[in-house]
């Protein structure tokens, strides 16, 4: 319960924002928040939040697993932080290189495969699968 | 025998034939019981009978029942009954079921954790973490420690990181520059 107040303007926004499938739950030390957003800026403002409450994000009590709603063919911003992000064959590291994409490109969602990798499709017509912390909905 | 004896044994046979005629007040009392018997929704139902008047008592459930069985036995026509007064009662209300043992939830694992650091989901971390510079990610420790110095952008990029991998880091020894 101490957790959850802390966080409590945290829960707040998320519950105010609409999160679909919204979770809080508290286990062993640690509060669970997750859920899908409807919008990066959702996204940005709860971690923002977070980042405000724990500036070092160290304490180790706060496990936030959020989704970004994005249906498919929904435009993606490749926001890595200058270098091009890799389009892979395969969901993984291991896969090889079939494309890139440049920081600020947009690119279409294909399909999300999990959490980490969705299946993209660039203006030249690259298509395979990229880490999706480096996409954001638009 | 004058004609008075004559009147007399008249009036007794008249008399005799005309009580014999009439049913006895046990004999309607029988004869309501049994209808009584018949109705299902009437608990406890009983008659008494005097001088044809039938006073009839038992339960209901509610006064509809009650109305409907009343009706039954009027309907009935008994023979000898003069009047039939209705006495029955309505049953209490059932008392409220007892209130359903609260569910308890089986503690699960949120569905933030990874419940094991499995391949699969060191490989999402590896994944996440291979165009981050300037840091290592410890895998022997008893949490993936996070070793290194970073921005404060890329240290929250870090936590999306291991927050999408379901795995909570250590990020002890991880430094933010200034």
């Amino acid at each position: 319960m101490a957790l959850q107040e802390k966080y409590a303007a945290l829960i707040a926004t998320a519950t105010t924002n609409g999160i679909t499938n919204l979770s809080v739950a508290e286990q062993a030390g640690v509060l669970h928040i997750s859920g899908t957003v409807k919008s990066t800026t959702d996204y940005d403002q709860l971690w923002a939040m977070y980042s405000s409450i724990d500036p070092d994000m160290a304490a180790g009590d706060l496990m936030m697993n959020l989704d970004i709603a994005a249906a498919q063919g929904t435009k993606l911003k490749v926001t890595t932080d200058s270098s091009n992000l890799n389009i892979r064959s395969l969901p993984s590291t291991e896969g090889e290189i079939v494309g890139k994409a440049a920081h600020d490109e947009i690119v279409t969602l294909v399909e999300k495969h999990d959490d980490n990798w969705w299946k993209v499709k660039t203006e030249d017509g690259e298509e395979g699968y990229a880490y999706a912390q480096y996409l954001s909905p638009m | 025998m004058n004609k008075r004896n004559l009147f007399l044994i008249a009036a007794i046979t008249a008399t005799t034939l005309f009580t014999s005629c009439k049913p006895k007040d046990e004999e309607i009392a029988k004869a309501i019981n049994t209808q009584l018997s018949s109705m299902t929704d009437l608990k406890g139902g009983n008659v008494t009978v005097v001088d044809g008047v039938a006073t009839v008592t038992g339960e209901c459930k509610d006064d509809a029942c009650s109305q409907k069985c009343k009706a039954a036995l009027e309907a009935a026509n008994v023979k000898g009954v003069k009047s039939i007064s209705w006495n029955s009662t309505i049953a209490p209300p059932p008392p409220p079921p007892p209130a359903p043992p609260v569910a308890i939830a089986p503690v699960a694992a949120p569905a933030s954790v990874a419940t094991t650091m499995d391949a699969k989901v060191m490989q999402a971390i590896k994944d996440g973490m291979k165009d981050i510079k300037g840091v290592t990610v410890d895998f022997t420790a008893a949490k993936p420690m996070v070793v290194g110095e970073v921005s404060a952008a890329t240290r929250l990029k870090i936590m999306q990181i291991f927050s999408s991998a379901k795995i909570m880091p250590d990020v002890s020894k991880l430094t933010t520059s200034k």
